[in-house]
C-alpha cells in the first residue's frame, strides 16, 4: 500500500518536475540562509558564517540528486535523458555511427534472416490445425538392396489400411504429377495433387469456396470433379467466384470445379489443382508403391502405436492382394516389408536442419566479430572521452551512473543497428523466397513473424550489451587521477592500455579464420563435385521439354512412336539444333525415376537372394549422342531396332562390370526386367555411368530399354511405347525464347496442341542437384567474406591507432637516426604477432568446429590440409597489408610535424 | 526522529527540524543537514507528514511540515516496535550467565 502510494506520488511529480525543482532550490536556499543567520548570531564573520552553513548542509548538488532520486522515476528519467544524449553524441560523429550501424545491421540482419528461415522450416508447426498428429506413412524394404530408404504406399495398401486400421482418424494416399488442361487458348500442364478420400480431411483445411471431395467423388463412375488452389484460381481465373460449378477439360476429360482452397493452404509439391484419385478396388495388386500415405492419428495415439498397427496391417495386406502381373512372390517375401511412420513435418523438412544450423552458426560468429569490432571502436571513443568522464566522476557522478550512460549509448547503437538489420533481413528473405533453392522445403512459408521479431530485438540488445560492457569495464572505473594527468603530451601510452584491444583483434582473427576455413571447405567440395564426370557433356546446351501423345491421337504403340519420331525430325530441322534425343526422362529428373529388379540370364541368384533394384529408362536412337553420354562398347539403338521390335538393351558401365567384369564382356548377354513376363533382351551397347542422383552419390546401375517394344512387363498386349516423353535438344540457342517457340510449334504441329511442360535445361537440373552445396557455399562464403573484412578492418584499426599514438615517438626515433624500414618492421611485427596468435587459435577452433559440417562435405575431409594452409596464408597476407598501410603513412610524416602534432 | 520532533513541536520548517534533532541528540548526531530533505520527501509521499508554504520567523518564504493523522499512527507503531526492540536488547545486556541455567 505504502509502495503504491509512493509510486503514485512519483508518477505525478514526474509531471510537475520543473516547478518542484524551483521549490527545492528555494527550500535549500532558505535552510542555508537560516543556518547562516544562526552562525552570524553566534559571532562568525559574514563569509565564514555562510561557508560553515554550506559545509554543514553538505554537497548541495548531491543532495538535490538524491532528493530527485526519491521524487520522480529516476531510472526512466535518466534513461530518457541518456538516450537523448547518446543520440546527440552519435549524430555528432556521423562516420563512426555509420560504420557501427552498418557493421551491426549486416551482422544482425544476416542472423535474423537465417533465423527466420530456421524458424519457418524447423520450428514453426506445419500450417494445418493440430499438425502434430499428422504423420506420413511409407514402407521400408530393407531386404531389397538398391531401393530408397522409404517407399510410398500402393493403392491396395490404401484399401487395407483404411479398412483395418485402429489408430487413424483419417487416412489417405496422394501423389503429385502434371495434368494437362486443354480446351483453353494456351494449353497448360498444371501440377495436380491426386488424393484419395481422407487426405484433405486429415489436413483439416476448409475450402474457401465450395466443398471438399466427398466419398462419392472418389468412387469411379460418379461425375468427375476438381478443386483449385488459391494461387492457381487467382492467376488462371482472376479469382472469379463463379468458377465453382464450371467444367474444365483435364487430361482430356471434363471435370466440374467443386471448390477452391484458401490462400494459406500449402502442400508438398506446391499443387495447383486437386483431383480425386478414384481407385478401382478390383484389379489392384500389391504394387506399385508410388503414392504417399498421410494420416491423422486419433487423439492420444503415439507414433509407436501407429507403427505397430501398420506393421500388423502389412501382414494382412501381403496375403490379401494378388501379385503384380508377371512378378513372383519371392521379392515381396524377401523384402522384409516394414512400416515407415514419421511425423509429417520430419518428412517434409528432411535433413536440411544440419545445413541451416551450420549456416546459423557461421553467421553467429560473424555477429561476434562485428561486436568485437564495434567494441574496439567504442574503446577508442571512450579513450577520447576519458577526461570528460574523469571530470564528471570528480563532480560526484557515481560509477554506476557513468556505466549506465555508456551502456545506454551502446544499446542505442544495438537497437538502431538491429532495426536496420531487420530491414536488411526482410529484403534478403524476399530475395531468398524468390530465388532460393527448390530443395529448401517450406520455402514459401518463410517470413518475419513475431517470434523472429523478438529474436531480432533480443540479438540487438544482447549485442549492444556485449560490446557495451567492454569499454564500461575499462573506463567507468574511478581512476580520476590517472585519467586527468595521463592525457596530453606528457607520456606515450604503455602496453597495458592496448591489451583489451589486442585481445579483441586476436579473437576476431581467430573467428574469421574458422569461417574462412568453413567456406574454403565448401569451395573444395564444390570443386570436387564439379570434377566428377556427370555422364553428359555441356549441359548448358541441352534444352529439355516434355509433351505427350494423347490416347485420342494414337493408342497403338507403333503409331505413338512414329509420331514421337516425327516430332524428333521436326526438332532436328530447327536451325541451330545440333542433335536431338528422346526418352522417358532426362538425367537428374528425380520425379520421373523408375526402378525395378533386373535379371541377367547367366547370373543365377542363389537361394533366397533377391535381384537388386536397377534404374530403368526407355530411350530412342540418338539419346546418348544428344546428351553426350559416351558409348563405351557396342552401339546405341537404331530406328531399325525399334521398328523391327528387336529385343535389345543397353546397360551402364558399372552394371556391366558388376556382372561380367568388363564392359566388352556384357555384349551379347541377355537381361530382363522384374520377372518372367518380360522377354530376355540382348545387350548391344554399354554406356558411361550417369550420376542420376547427383554428383555426390554413387551413380546408379542402369538398364536402358528401347522406347518401342513389342512386349514389356508393364506394357499392354500390343507392347509399349513412350507416350509421355522427354525431348532433349542440343543447340547453341538453348533457353532462348526463339528456340522454345519453334520447338513448341514443332511439337504442336504433330500432337495437336498438347501442353509442353517441365521446360528446363540440363544445366539447371545439374545445378539443382548441387543446390544444397551451392546454397551452403554461398552462405558460408558470405559469412567468411564478411568475417575477413571485419577482422582485417579491426586489425587495421588497432595498428592505425597504435601508430597515431606513437607518432611522436616515431618522430623522435627518426630524428635519432632510425631507418624507416626498422620502424615499419616494428609495427608490422606487432600486427603479425596478433594475426599469428589469432590464426593459431583459429586453427585449433576450426579443427574442432568443422567436424560439425562433415555431412555437407564431399571429396575432402574436415581437416583438409590444403584449405587450412591456403586460408591461413591468405589471412596472414591480409594481416601484413593491414599493418603495413597505416605504418607507412606514419613514417611518411615529417618528424618536426610529428613532434608538434599534439 | 522527524515524526517525534513534529509531534512535540508542531509544524516546523526543514532547518528547524534539523536544529532540533541536533539539539536533542546533544550534537552527537551531526550528519549533513541536506540528507534530511530526501527523508522528508519520502515521509510526505508515504502520507505521514504534509507540507505547506508559509512565512518563517524572519518573514521569509519557507516550507512547513506537519504531522498527519496517519503519521501519528505510524509514530505510535514505530515507537512501540522500538520499545520492543530496545527491551529485547536491554534484556540481553542485563542477562547474567546464571540466569540462563
Amino acid at each position: 500500500m505504502k509502495t503504491l502510494r509512493r509510486l503514485f506520488h512519483r508518477l505525478t511529480s514526474w509531471a510537475t518536475s520543473a516547478r518542484d525543482e524551483e521549490f527545492l532550490r528555494a527550500e535549500f536556499e532558505e535552510h542555508i540562509a537560516m543556518q547562516t543567520a544562526d552562525n552570524l548570531r553566534a559571532g562568525l564573520s559574514t563569509s565564514e558564517a555562510r561557508r560553515q552553513a554550506l559545509l554543514k548542509f553538505g554537497n548541495v548538488e548531491a543532495m538535490k540528486e538524491s532528493y530527485r532520486d526519491q521524487r520522480g522515476l529516476p531510472l526512466t528519467e535518466t534513461l530518457v535523458l541518456d538516450t537523448h544524449h547518446a543520440l546527440r553524441r552519435l549524430r555528432k560523429t556521423p562516420v563512426f555511427t555509420a560504420a557501427v550501424l552498418l557493421t551491426l545491421a549486416l551482422g544482425i540482419g544476416a542472423n535474423t534472416a537465417i533465423f527466420a528461415v530456421i524458424d519457418s522450416i524447423l520450428i514453426r508447426p506445419l500450417p494445418y490445425p493440430h499438425a502434430e498428429s499428422l504423420i506420413r506413412i511409407g514402407t521400408a524394404a530393407p531386404g531389397l538392396p538398391g531401393l530408397p530408404d522409404s517407399l510410398g504406399c500402393s493403392p491396395s495398401m490404401y484399401f487395407t489400411y483404411r479398412e483395418e486400421n485402429r489408430v487413424f482418424q483419417y487416412f489417405g494416399i496422394w501423389y503429385v504429377r502434371g495434368a494437362s488442361l486443354t480446351g483453353i487458348a494456351e494449353p497448360e500442364q498444371p501440377r495436380a495433387l491426386f488424393v484419395t478420400h481422407g487426405v484433405l480431411d486429415a489436413l483439416g483445411v476448409k475450402p474457401l469456396l465450395g466443398r471438399w471431395f466427398s466419398e462419392a467423388d472418389d468412387t469411379p463412375g460418379s461425375p468427375e470433379t476438381v478443386m483449385l488452389t488459391h494461387g492457381y484460381w487467382q492467376r488462371r481465373f482472376g479469382g472469379d467466384t463463379s468458377i465453382v460449378g464450371r467444367t474444365l477439360t483435364i487430361d482430356s476429360r471434363p471435370r466440374a470445379v467443386i471448390g477452391v482452397m484458401p490462400a494459406d493452404f500449402r502442400f508438398q509439391g506446391d499443387p495447383e489443382l486437386i483431383l480425386p484419385q478414384r481407385f478401382e478396388r478390383t484389379g489392384q495388386s500389391l504394387g506399385p508403391f508410388n503414392s504417399q500415405g498421410i494420416a491423422r492419428l486419433k487423439p492420444g495415439v503415439t507414433l509407436e502405436q501407429a507403427s505397430t498397427d501398420v506393421a500388423r496391417m502389412l501382414g494382412i495386406w501381403l496375403y490379401a492382394w494378388p501379385l503384380p502381373p508377371g512378378m513372383d512372390f519371392t521379392p515381396f517375401q524377401n523384402a522384409l516389408l516394414a512400416p515407415r511412420v514419421q511425423p509429417l513435418k520430419q518428412d517434409i523438412v528432411g535433413n536440411i536442419g544440419s545445413t541451416l544450423w551450420v549456416v546459423m552458426g557461421a553467421l553467429g560468429l560473424v555477429l561476434l566479430i562485428a561486436c568485437a569490432n564495434v567494441a574496439n571502436l567504442l574503446l577508442v571513443r571512450a579513450e577520447a572521452r576519458q577526461q570528460e568522464l574523469a571530470i564528471r566522476a570528480a563532480l560526484g557522478a557515481g560509477r554506476g551512473r557513468i556505466a549506465r550512460e555508456m551502456l545506454v549509448e551502446s544499446m542505442t547503437l544495438g537497437v538502431l543497428g538491429g532495426a536496420l538489420g531487420l530491414g536488411l533481413a526482410s529484403a534478403a528473405l524476399r530475395l531468398l523466397v524468390a530465388r532460393g533453392p527448390d530443395t529448401l522445403p517450406r520455402l514459401n512459408e518463410i517470413g518475419i513473424d513475431p517470434f523472429v521479431l523478438a529474436f531480432a530485438c533480443g540479438v540487438s540488445v544482447l549485442s549492444g550489451a556485449v560490446f557495451g560492457v567492454i569499454p564500461v569495464l575499462k573506463y567507468a572505473g574511478p581512476r580520476v587521477a590517472t585519467a586527468l594527468c595521463g592525457v596530453g603530451r606528457t607520456f606515450s601510452h604503455g602496453r597495458e592500455r592496448h591489451r583489451v584491444r589486442n585481445t579483441l583483434v586476436v579473437v576476431q582473427v581467430a573467428l574469421a579464420l574458422v569461417l574462412l576455413i568453413g567456406s574454403g571447405l565448401m569451395i573444395r567440395t564444390f570443386q570436387q563435385l564439379r570434377s566428377v564426370p556427370p555422364g553428359f557433356t555441356h549441359p548448358e546446351e541441352i534444352q529439355i521439354l516434355h509433351s505427350t501423345i494423347p490416347e485420342s491421337l494414337a493408342k497403338e504403340p507403333e503409331r505413338v512412336m512414329r509420331l514421337q519420331h516425327e516430332i524428333l525430325d521436326r526438332l532436328a530441322a530447327i536451325p541451330g539444333v545440333v542433335s536431338v534425343g528422346f526418352g522417358d526422362a532426362a538425367p537428374l529428373e528425380s520425379f520421373l525415376r523408375s526402378g525395378n529388379p533386373v535379371y541377367a540370364e547367366d547370373i543365377t541368384l542363389t537361394g533366397g537372394q533377391v535381384a537388386p533394384i536397377r534404374r530403368t529408362r526407355k530411350v530412342a536412337p540418338g539419346y546418348f549422342k544428344a546428351l553426350g553420354t559416351r558409348v563405351i562398347a557396342g552401339r546405341e539403338f537404331t530406328w531399325t531396332d525399334l521398328y523391327e521390335k528387336r529385343r535389345v538393351a543397353i546397360v551402364s558401365e558399372n552394371l556391366a562390370r558388376e556382372w561380367w567384369g568388363a564392359p566388352g564382356a556384357a555384349l551379347g548377354k541377355r537381361i530382363r526386367e522384374a520377372g518372367p513376363a518380360d522377354p530376355w533382351r540382348e545387350i548391344v551397347g554399354v554406356v558411361e555411368d550417369v550420376y542420376d542422383n547427383g554428383a555426390n552419390v554413387k551413380p546408379p546401375e542402369f538398364a536402358y530399354w528401347p522406347a518401342l517394344m513389342d512386349q514389356y512387363i508393364w506394357g499392354g498386349k500390343d507392347g509399349a511405347a513412350v507416350s509421355f516423353g522427354m525431348f532433349a535438344i542440343r543447340s547453341s540457342r538453348t533457353a532462348t525464347e526463339g528456340l522454345l517457340a519453334e520447338a513448341q510449334q514443332a511439337i504442336w504441329s504433330v500432337n495437336g496442341r498438347q501442353p509442353v511442360f517441365l521446360i528446363t535445361t540440363l544445366k539447371t537440373l545439374y545445378d539443382q542437384s548441387m543446390a544444397r552445396t551451392s546454397f551452403t557455399l554461398v552462405m558460408l562464403a558470405l559469412a567468411g567474406g564478411m568475417a575477413l573484412v571485419l577482422g582485417i578492418v579491426g586489425l587495421y584499426g588497432v595498428i592505425a591507432y597504435v601508430v597515431s599514438q606513437r607518432t611522436r615517438e616515431i618522430g623522435i626515433r627518426t630524428v635519432l637516426g632510425a631507418q624507416p624500414a626498422e620502424i615499419l618492421a616494428t609495427f608490422v611485427r606487432h600486427g603479425l604477432l596478433l594475426a599469428g596468435i589469432g590464426t593459431a587459435l583459429g586453427l585449433m577452433a576450426a579443427a574442432g568446429l568443422t567436424r560439425l559440417m562433415s555431412s555437407l562435405l564431399f571429396g575432402v575431409t574436415a581437416l583438409d590440409p590444403v584449405t587450412y594452409l591456403a586460408v591461413s596464408a591468405l589471412l596472414v597476407a591480409a594481416a601484413v597489408l593491414a599493418s603495413y598501410l597505416p605504418t607507412r603513412r606514419a613514417i611518411a610524416v615529417d618528424p618536426v610535424q610529428a613532434l608538434r602534432a599534439e | 526522529m522527524v515524526l517525534k520532533t513534529l509531534e512535540v513541536l508542531g509544524p516546523l520548517h526543514g532547518y528547524g527540524i534539523a536544529r532540533r534533532i541536533e539539539q536533542i541528540s546533544g550534537d552527537l548526531l551531526t550528519v549533513n543537514q541536506g540528507t534530511l530533505y530526501p527523508v522528508l520527501l519520502k515521509l510526505e509521499q508515504e502520507g505521514s507528514i504534509a507540507s505547506e508554504w508559509g512565512a518563517s520567523e524572519n518573514n521569509r518564504k519557507a516550507r512547513f511540515y506537519r504531522l498527519t493523522r496517519q503519521g501519528r499512527k505510524q509514530l505510535q507503531a514505530e515507537a512501540r516496535s522500538w520499545e520492543q526492540t530496545a527491551a529485547i536488547i536491554e534484556r540481553f545486556f542485563t542477562a547474567k550467565a546464571q540466569d540462563l541455567k
